[in-house]
Order: structure tokens, then C-alpha cells, then sequence
């Protein structure tokens, strides 16, 4: 049995394992793969998420497991010292000695540190490994202890810098990013896009210096600050840097093989060094005299090793390698491929740019205007998959190659279907998988969606960024197979919530059972299709949630949100945020009387918690004979308009925000919508109601008010989107109905504003459109509807309190008077609470 | 808390020694539930309009030991009657309990019958 050993265990020593032991004939080799690191490979290029988990094992290439049952020895925790070429051995730190028929040597690279004076000084990082962030997390946590405005600089304003700058304000830090070029990612972007680039990163809070020579690192025993010239400095607290990579060549020099001037283990196109039975792959292999800096030729590189040993002497590594790339830096689109920076003398270059929405793209085509030579997009990089597939696949181009960047709308057409690359079009470059393999599974029938794709193909599992572009192909290729891709909103209805939406408000029906059986598909509905057909009914027919309460999710059934012991809550609307002392004093009496936990919300009004089904009504007629009425905590509707106090009080206020936060909040009370709302309105910049996280918000400003659309808090917060500036009252008030009731007709079930108007085709621009232009011709039908709803506004509390039937609903017994006897409350600070779920 | 589960223990049609008369139909919502307390036991009964059949089940649901499923929606899950618990959505058959959206143990149910204007759930003692 031939014993193949690997020293280093990173991502291409683990491919290279993955890769040989799916060859037929794997069986008779014995591999030994030697790691540094204490644990088995991971996937470096996702490191930056190990700072939202600190989950190492979620970032495994696979468990140790997987080499044992491949029959692979792993030893960790080892390093290999040197090479006796004669005797085809090697020893590790350990002293032990192991021989080899092949030696692949994946030792990768480490981050180089330039030789700065200081470098060596406590809070001085590199960014290479799983320990390196572990160092930087505690030392970040010691800074945040000791002071509130701590700062940490990145060294290097490359793809690695701006990501490690990004960890660095995930961090809590204040991130400055420091480069010695006069322009960011110098090595992928001309100086316009780098410009678009920066300014978008300054929006977001990084601080960019760039032309800067750091001469020296200040500090005692840790860094405080880092000098560039006499007189120039920056105070920083803390360190990244990430000035470049150096190949791990150390094994090479102790044996004689041929290594670059600038360091590399040399390879030809069988990734053999100077000595046949020694191969070097990834980061560490110097290939027509370059490092590569990626994962993807690296893999490559691994498998021509692998084919090599297994003695297929025709796989070579091409001569060509694509290098583009797609920064990953969460909210900010980068990419280039190709050629990026081309002379006007081998081709033209195309270019749209809009800096008030950090938008650059440019492509460069040939001479002949018919191939695409490579390009850079900044800001929007959504068509980067199907440039970069032209770009590779030397597809042709449309006559005017401007459609291909231009935004749709404009002349832009989205040009080229996945379906017309060839089969061969390698979409996954990590994994290498073409186009004919991910149609292939599906044709065959081994999958039969997205999920299934992506198991069976590996697609998309590498840097992920061919992942749009799979879920394309996947949906393509079903639809070619006749089978029908489905939006329908459950089992029971294949059609999406919009059409729904069509179907009711064309066929004039009122009652869910009416869209059941007209349009279902047979059986009796669920817990996803009756809600939403409750809510649908609302929007359109201004129903409240009282006319069929046994299809109201269960919180509307109620009128009042359950809590975990199954007893209730109680909100009362407070319109923007405004109470008389004689209304608070009301909340509080009652609150008191019926022994109810109290406190604000998030939302700025009060919560009453703790309420039994029994005495939900018997409260709420008490608080609307004070003048409250419901204030929809429960439903899919207008929540609150949080208002600042504005002009009426405040010194810099610049209109009466209160006012219009309360004449916003009663106008849209009660409308039901595919997912709560929001508004917010701020009585100057300084935004104190915080209207920008809401789905619609308000800032005064001179001469009208700024409105912004689209903001959410939740999961994934998102600030609103500048729709319109300096508008008055009456323009606020025509937009937002009609951008409120366009998203009630269009959006999916549940979807919040922000992610509506994220996945609208055109987005912002498409949006002013069709609510400020009118480009639909439905300005006035969104006016209508949204009046008709108005006016027909009632409260459904008050609506419930004076029928008598509708209070049977608020028993918790049909057969007696008494009360859930399995409640258990505990007092806490003054008040009580459930007992806690074990 | 395990005793108060084990009050509850299915009871087949023909094991019936007694039906306990729950209330007027006109109390229980259409395609809906309510709950009918029984000595020291709450059962939710529902109508099924849909399928002109009634339900009894359990009020307790068993993931969280809470009085609540005859709060909860009903429908079908792949042609199976069910209920979805108010709380986090965990649906039950109504006509074995099981639970068939994870691995939760299966709820009681009860048979019932409607004679004339009135609802009766069965019980074994
Ligand atoms: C009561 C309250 C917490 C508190 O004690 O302060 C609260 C309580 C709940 N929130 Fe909230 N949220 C409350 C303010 C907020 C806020 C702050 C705000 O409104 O400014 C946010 C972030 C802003 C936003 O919505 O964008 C917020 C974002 C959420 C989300 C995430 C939504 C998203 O789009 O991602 C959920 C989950 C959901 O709705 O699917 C949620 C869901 C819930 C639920 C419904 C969870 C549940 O199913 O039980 C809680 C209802 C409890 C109840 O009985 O009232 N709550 N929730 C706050 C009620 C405000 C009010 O006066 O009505
Ligand atoms: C934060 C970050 C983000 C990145 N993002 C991207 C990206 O978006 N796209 C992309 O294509 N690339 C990206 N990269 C680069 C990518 O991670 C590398 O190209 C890839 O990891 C190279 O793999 P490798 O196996 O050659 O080297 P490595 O992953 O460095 O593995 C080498 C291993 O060998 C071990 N070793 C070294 N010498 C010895 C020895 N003598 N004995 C035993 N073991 C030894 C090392 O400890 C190491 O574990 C990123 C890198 C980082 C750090
Ligand atoms: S943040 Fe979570 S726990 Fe807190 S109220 Fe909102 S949903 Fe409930
Ligand atoms: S308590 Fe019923 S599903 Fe969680």
C-alpha cells in the first residue's frame, strides 16, 4: 500500500483529501495529513463569521469523524520540522519520523506583518485563524470594559482589511481603516469605484485614511496609537493587520526545492515541485510566478494533485486563472473579474455611476464590441454571476453591451437567461460545478429542489456567491420539466397571496369558506391560509377581526396577545406616544385593580400583562370609558407612530412632530396589512423618535418634511430609504397611503416593508414611480382604497363590548363561570409574573 | 407537572361509561373551539362545521403544559382534522392526537355526540 503523507490540514489539504478519496482505486493509498492548528480543517474564507457565534464547529470543513471513516490518519496539534528527500521521510515536532511515496505539501500562507517598529506590542493582531479572533474578541471585551469609545485600526485597505474593519465595529469598536495606496482595494478597483466604495463605507461608519506609511507603533507594553509622519498620528486602542499574505515555504528551504525570489515553492502545471513526488497546492504554490490568494484555484490545485497521483497525466492545470472576486462584506457589494483596469487600447470600457446611492459599475469590452474583457460593480453587485458567466464563457453580448449594467428600467434589460449558458459554464468555481451537472441532478430526478441541488452537487457550498445563480438554474430547469415551482401560500391554496389578494377583491367575496372552496384545492384550510385570508378580507373589505373570528390567527381571535402561561396581554392605543395625567392615572387604577404587570414598551406606550380570557372584556370597558380604544398590539396592523416631542417643546424642533405622529397613527389605526407597520416622526435630524427603523418615518426639516420609507428593527434591521425630501403634510400623507396600500396588495404573507421593498424589482427608483409618477396608472385606486379604509375605521374592542354574543368568546369555560384553575403566578419586584417553563 | 397529564387518557368510542353533557351547540363557534370544564378536567371540544363532525381533545397542550388548545386554530394537515396550538403552532389530529408536526407525545382525545340541541363528551368511568 502506497502512503501518500499532507502537511498542513487548511482548506485545499482538506480538499485534497475530499477529492482522492472519491477516486476509484482510493482504497490502496494510506493518507496522513499533518495540522498545526489544533483542530481539523475550517473554512477560512467564512472566519469572519466565527464573530456572530463563536461557533468553530460550524465552520469545519467536516468532523474528525469523516477522516476516520475515510480511513484517513489525522494528527493535529503538529508541526512538521523537515524533509530528507533522500530517504523520503519527514519529521514532525514530536521527533517522530514518517516516510512517504508522495509528499503534498499544503502549508498555505500566513498574514505578513510588515516590519513596522512596535509591531510585536500587546493588541497587535493578524487576521489568519480561529485563535487569532479568539485573541481579538477578548482583548475587544477588555477595551469595551475600560472604556465606552475604544478604537481598533486595520492595517491594509484590501478584500481582507475591509472585512477585518467590518469585524472590528461588530466588535464594538470604532473601525478605522488604514492604507499605505491612495485608493482602496488597490488591487481590484480603479480610483473611481474605490471612491463610490469608500464613500458608501464612510456612510456606515468606517473611517478611511488612505496614502498613509505607518513608521511606528506608540505604546508602552500595548499599542496606543500608531505614527505616520512627525505630527501625524491616530490614537487607536487596538491593531488588525492585514497587510498581505506570505507563503508558508519554511519545509521547502530545508530540502532544496526550487522556491520563487520572493518566496512560493515553485510548481509546473502537475503542481509538482522540483523534486516529482513532492507536490505543493494552495496558497503555499508559487504557479507562473504568482501566488494565489483564493480558495478556488487552490482547489483546483488539489485536484490536479490528485489526478496526477492516481496517474492521469493529462489533467494539468490551465495556464489562465480567473481570479475575480466578490467582496463579502456584509451590506456593501463588491466584485471585479476579468480585467478590471483595461488600457483604452485593447477595448472600450462602459461606466454608470451614482454616487447619492454609492452605485459604480463598469465593463470593459472588446475592440469589436462583442466580448466582455472583465469589469468592476460597487454598490449593486447582483449581476456579477451572469457577467462574470459571459465574461468566462465568452458568451455574446447584446449589441449595445450598456443594457448589461444599466439598472432595468432605464434601457437596462436583465440580459441573458441562466438557461442560455453552455453546460459546460463552470457556475460554482469553488466547487467546480458546471451548468450541465446542477441541471443534470435535477433532470435525473436526484433532486428536486434548491436544497436537494446543493447537497448533491456541492454547489454553492464554498464562498456561496454562485448561490443566487443555482437557485435560477434549479427553478429554470423545473419549469423545462413541467414541473411547476410553488408560491402558493400553503396545501390548500396554490395561488400567492397576491393573487389571492385579486381574486377576493375582483369576486367581491366576504367569507373565508366562499375563497376556500372557489379557489382551494380541496380539504378545509390550516393555520397559515385562514389567517391570511382573515387579513386579506380586512384589507380589503375593512373588516375587523370580529366579523369571522374562528379563522383569526389566534391572537386576533382574542383581540389581545397571549402569553406564555396563556393568560393576556392588554395595549391600549396612546397615539403617538401623547397622555393626560388623568388617562395615565386611569391605566394605572385599573392596572391596580386587576393585579396586571405593567410596563412600557418597546413601542413606547403601556402594556398591561397577565389578563385572564374572563376578564379581558370587563378591562377594556373600563378603559374605553376612560377614552382609550384598541390599540392593535395583536394584529397585522398599524402599531405606533413614536413621535418626539418636536416643536412644541423642544428647542431645535422644526415642526410639530406630536401633532402629525398623532394625526399619522389615527388615520392609519386598525388597517390590517400582510405584516405589522411602523411609523416614526422626528422633529429635526437629530431623529430622537427614531423614525428611520420604522416602515415609514418622518424627519422635519426647513421647508417640509423628509420622508423615509422602508425601515425595519427585528432580526435584520435595516434604516428606512430616503423616498422624498421636503414635502408637506397633505404629499406625506398621499404617499405613504399609497406606498401602504401598494405593499398591502403586492408583498408575500408576513413580509415586513423592508423586505418587500429589498426584493421589488427596481426598488427605490420603481417605487417613486409608481407612487410619485404614477407609472402604473393605480395612484387613484391606492387613494380610494386607502380612504374607504379609513372612514370605515372602528374599534373592535368597543365593536366587541357592546355585542353580546361576541362576549360569549371571552369565556374560559362554555359551562362555567370559573377560571383556569393551572395558572400559577410568582411575585417578582413588586409585581408577578408565570410561573417559569421547565 | 407531569401528574396533570396523566389526568388525561384517550378514550375509545366503545370504551364509553358515561357522556357528560357539555353544553348547547349554539355555545361552541362554527369550525372553531371552547373549553368545557368536566370535574377536575378541561376538555376542548370543537365544532367541525366543514366536515359536519365534532372534536374533543385535551385542553392541555402537552409541549408547554398549557391551557390553551381550545384557543387554537383548526383546519387540515394533509387531509388530517387538526389543531394548531395557540402558542407555538404544534399541530394535533384530532382524530388520534398525534402530534404531527414534531415528536411531541400524542394528546387525549374524547369521543362526542350531539343529541338534539346539546354537546356530550364521553368518559370512560
Ligand atoms: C410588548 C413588546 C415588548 C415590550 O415589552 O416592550 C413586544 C412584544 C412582542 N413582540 Fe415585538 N414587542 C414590542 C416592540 C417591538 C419593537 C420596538 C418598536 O416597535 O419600536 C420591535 C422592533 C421594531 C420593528 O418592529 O421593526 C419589535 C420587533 C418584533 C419582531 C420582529 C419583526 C421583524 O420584522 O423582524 C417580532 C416577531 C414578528 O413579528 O414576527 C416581534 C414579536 C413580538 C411578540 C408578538 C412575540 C409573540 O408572538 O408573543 C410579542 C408580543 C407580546 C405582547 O403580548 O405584547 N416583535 N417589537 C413591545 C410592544 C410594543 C407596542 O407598544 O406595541
Ligand atoms: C479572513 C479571510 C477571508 C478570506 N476570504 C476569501 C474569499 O472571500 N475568497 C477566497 O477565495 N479566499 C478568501 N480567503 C483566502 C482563503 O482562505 C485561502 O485562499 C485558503 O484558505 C488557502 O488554503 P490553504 O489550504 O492553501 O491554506 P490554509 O488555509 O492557510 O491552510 C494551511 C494549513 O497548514 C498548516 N501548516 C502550515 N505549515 C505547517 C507545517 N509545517 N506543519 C503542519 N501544518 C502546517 C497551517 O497551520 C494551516 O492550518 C480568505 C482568507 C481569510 C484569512
Ligand atoms: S424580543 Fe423576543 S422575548 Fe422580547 S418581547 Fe420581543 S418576541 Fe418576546
Ligand atoms: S405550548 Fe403548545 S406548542 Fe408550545
Amino acid at each position: 500500500m502506497k502512503k501518500i503523507i499532507v502537511v498542513g490540514n487548511g482548506m485545499v489539504g482538506y480538499k485534497f483529501c475530499e477529492k482522492f478519496v472519491a477516486k476509484e482505486g482510493s482504497e490502496n493509498y494510506k493518507i496522513i495529513v499533518f495540522g498545526e492548528e489544533p483542530r481539523p480543517a475550517y473554512d477560512r474564507v467564512h472566519l469572519s463569521e466565527f464573530f456572530e457565534n463563536q461557533d468553530a464547529k460550524a465552520l469545519e470543513m467536516a468532523p474528525r469523524s469523516w477522516y476516520k471513516e475515510n480511513n484517513i490518519e489525522l494528527i493535529t496539534n503538529v508541526r512538521i520540522n523537515d524533509i530528507h528527500r533522500a530517504k523520503k521521510t519527514i519529521t514532525g515536532a514530536n521527533d517522530n519520523e514518517y516516510s512517504y511515496d508522495y509528499l503534498v505539501l499544503a502549508t498555505g500562507s500566513s498574514a505578513f506583518v510588515p516590519p513596522i517598529k512596535g509591531s510585536e506590542k500587546e493588541g497587535v493582531f493578524v487576521y489568519r485563524t480561529i485563535e487569532d479572533l479568539e485573541g481579538m474578541l477578548a482583548y475587544a471585551d477588555k477595551l469595551n470594559k475600560e472604556k465606552s469609545n475604544a478604537r481598533a485600526a486595520v492595517l491594509g485597505g484590501g478584500l481582507l482589511g475591509l472585512e477585518a474593519g467590518k469585524a472590528a465595529m461588530d466588535m464594538g469598536l470604532e473601525p478605522h481603516i488604514v492604507e499605505f495606496a491612495p485608493k482602496l482595494m488597490p488591487r481590484q478597483l480603479d480610483s473611481r469605484s474605490s471612491q463610490v466604495l469608500q464613500l458608501k463605507l464612510e456612510s456606515i461608519g468606517l473611517n478611511i485614511h488612505l496614502s498613509k506609511a505607518t513608521n511606528q507603533i506608540l505604546g508602552d507594553d500595548h499599542i496606543t496609537g500608531m505614527e505616520f509622519g512627525e505630527d501625524d498620528k491616530l490614537d487607536v486602542d487596538m491593531l488588525i493587520i492585514s497587510a498581505g499574505i506570505r507563503p508558508r515555504d519554511e519545509l521547502a528551504k530545508t530540502c532544496d526545492l526550487e522556491m520563487g525570489t520572493r518566496g512560493g515553492i515553485v510548481v509546473n502545471n502537475k503542481m509538482q515541485t522540483t523534486d516529482p513526488d513532492i507536490f505543493a497546492i494552495g496558497e503555499v504554490a508559487l504557479y507562473n510566478q504568482m501566488i494565489y490568494g483564493l480558495v478556488a484555484p487552490g482547489y483546483d490545485m488539489a485536484g490536479i494533485a490528485v489526478d496526477q497521483i492516481m496517474g492521469e497525466e493529462e489533467s494539468l492545470m490551465p495556464a489562465e486563472i480567473d481570479m475575480s472576486t466578490k467582496l463579502k462584506l456584509i451590506g456593501v457589494d463588491v466584485a471585479s473579474f476579468g480585467e478590471p483596469f483595461m488600457p483604452a487600447s485593447k477595448g472600450h470600457s462602459i461606466i454608470f455611476e451614482n454616487k447619492t446611492q454609492y452605485l459604480y459599475k463598469r465593463i470593459n469590452v472588446s475592440l469589436d464590441g462583442k466580448s466582455l474583457l472583465g469589469g468592476i460593480l460597487v454598490g449593486d453587485a447582483s449581476d456579477y454571476s451572469m457577467l462574470h458567466q459571459i465574461y468566462l464563457n465568452g458568451m455574446k453580448i447584446p449589441e449595445d453591451p450598456a443594457q448589461l449594467i444599466l439598472p432595468a428600467g432605464d434601457g437596462g434589460a436583465s440580459f441573458g437567461d441562466v438557461m442560455d449558458l453552455p453546460d459546460e459554464a463552470q457556475v460554482c468555481s469553488c466547487e467546480s460545478v458546471t451548468k450541465g451537472q446542477i441541471c443534470s441532478a435535477i433532470e435525473s430526478g436526484e433532486a428536486t429542489d434548491l436544497a436537494g441541488v446543493v447537497s448533491c452537487t456541492k454547489a454553492g457550498t464554498g464562498c456561496g456567491g454562485c448561490k443566487p445563480m443555482i437557485a435560477d438554474l434549479t427553478n429554470s430547469t423545473l419549469k423545462s420539466l413541467g414541473i411547476v415551482v410553488k408560491e402558493g401560500v400553503c396545501d390548500h391554496f396554490e395561488h400567492s397571496r397576491q393573487d389571492l389578494y385579486k381574486i377576493i377583491q375582483v369576486k367581491g367575496y366576504t367569507k373565508f369558506d366562499e375563497v376556500l372552496d372557489n379557489h382551494g384545492t380541496g380539504g378545509h384550510g390550516c393555520e397559515l391560509c385562514k389567517p391570511l385570508v382573515a387579513s386579506l378580507l380586512a384589507s380589503i373589505n375593512a373588516d375587523t377581526a370580529n366579523k369571522e373570528y374562528a379563522i383569526q390567527d389566534s391572537n386576533d381571535r382574542y383581540l389581545a396577545n397571549i402569553q406564555r402561561n396563556g393568560t393576556y396581554s392588554v395595549v391600549p392605543r396612546i397615539p403617538g406616544g401623547e397622555i393626560t395625567p388623568d388617562k395615565l392615572i386611569a391605566l394605572g387604577q385599573i392596572a391596580k385593580k386587576y393585579d396586571l404587570y405593567t410596563k412600557v414598551t418597546g413601542g413606547v406606550r403601556i402594556d398591561l400583562f397577565g389578563a385572564t380570557l374572563n376578564q379581558l372584556p370587563v378591562i377594556w370597558k373600563e378603559l374605553i370609558s376612560h377614552g382609550f380604544e384598541s390599540g392593535h398590539a395583536y394584529g397585522k396592523s398599524l402599531r405606533t407612530v413614536k413621535t418626539c416631542v418636536g416643536s412644541t417643546w423642544c428647542r431645535y424642533g422644526m415642526d410639530e412632530s406630536v401633532s402629525f405622529g398623532i394625526e399619522l397613527e389615527n388615520r392609519y389605526r386598525g388597517i390590517r396589512a400582510p405584516h405589522k407597520i411602523k411609523g416614526g416622526v422626528s422633529g429635526c435630524i437629530r431623529e430622537c423618535a427614531e423614525a428611520r427603523g420604522k416602515d415609514f418615518g418622518l424627519i422635519a426639516v426647513d421647508g417640509g418634511w423628509n420622508l423615509y420609507l422602508g425601515g425595519n428593527g427585528g432580526a435584520t434591521p435595516r434604516h428606512a430609504e430616503l423616498f422624498a425630501e421636503q414635502i408637506d403634510n397633505d404629499t406625506v400623507i398621499k404617499y405613504i397611503d399609497r406606498y401602504l396600500m401598494f405593499y398591502m396588495r403586492t408583498a408575500k404573507p408576513l413580509q415586513r416593508t423592508a423586505a418587500w421593498q429589498d426584493r421589488l424589482e427596481g426598488g427605490m427608483e420603481y417605487l417613486k414611480e409608481v407612487i410619485i409618477e404614477d407609472s402604473l396608472g393605480i395612484a387613484k385606486d391606492l387613494d380610494n382604497e386607502m380612504q374607504t379604509l379609513v372612514n370605515k375605521f372602528e374599534c373592535e374592542w368597543t365593536q366587541a363590548i357592546n355585542d353580546p354574543e361576541t362576549m360569549k368568546r371571552f369565556n374560559h369555560f362554555v359551562n362555567s363561570e370559573e377560571e383556569d384553575d393551572n395558572l400559577v403566578f410568582v411575585p417578582m419586584r413588586d409585581q408577578k409574573m408565570p410561573e417559569q417553563w421547565n | 407537572m407531569g401528574e396533570i397529564l396523566d389526568k388525561y387518557k384517550t378514550v375509545k368510542p366503545e370504551d364509553v361509561k358515561s357522556w357528560f353533557k357539555a353544553a348547547p351547540i349554539s355555545a361552541f363557534p362554527k369550525d372553531g373551539g371552547a373549553c368545557v370544564k368536566y370535574k377536575d378536567l378541561q376538555i376542548a371540544v370543537f365544532n367541525f362545521e366543514r366536515l359536519g363532525t365534532w372534536y374533543a381533545c385535551q385542553n392541555l397542550s402537552p409541549e408547554k403544559q398549557e391551557m390553551v388548545l381550545s384557543r387554537g386554530m383548526i383546519g387540515d394537515h394533509k387531509g388530517t382534522p387538526m389543531v394548531a396550538c395557540p402558542l407555538h403552532k404544534k399541530i394535533f389530529s384530532l382524530e388520534n392526537g398525534e402530534n404531527l408536526n414534531g415528536d411531541l407525545d400524542a394528546i387525549a382525545t374524547y369521543p362526542v355526540k350531539i343529541d338534539g340541541e346539546n354537546v356530550y363528551i364521553g368518559f370512560s368511568e
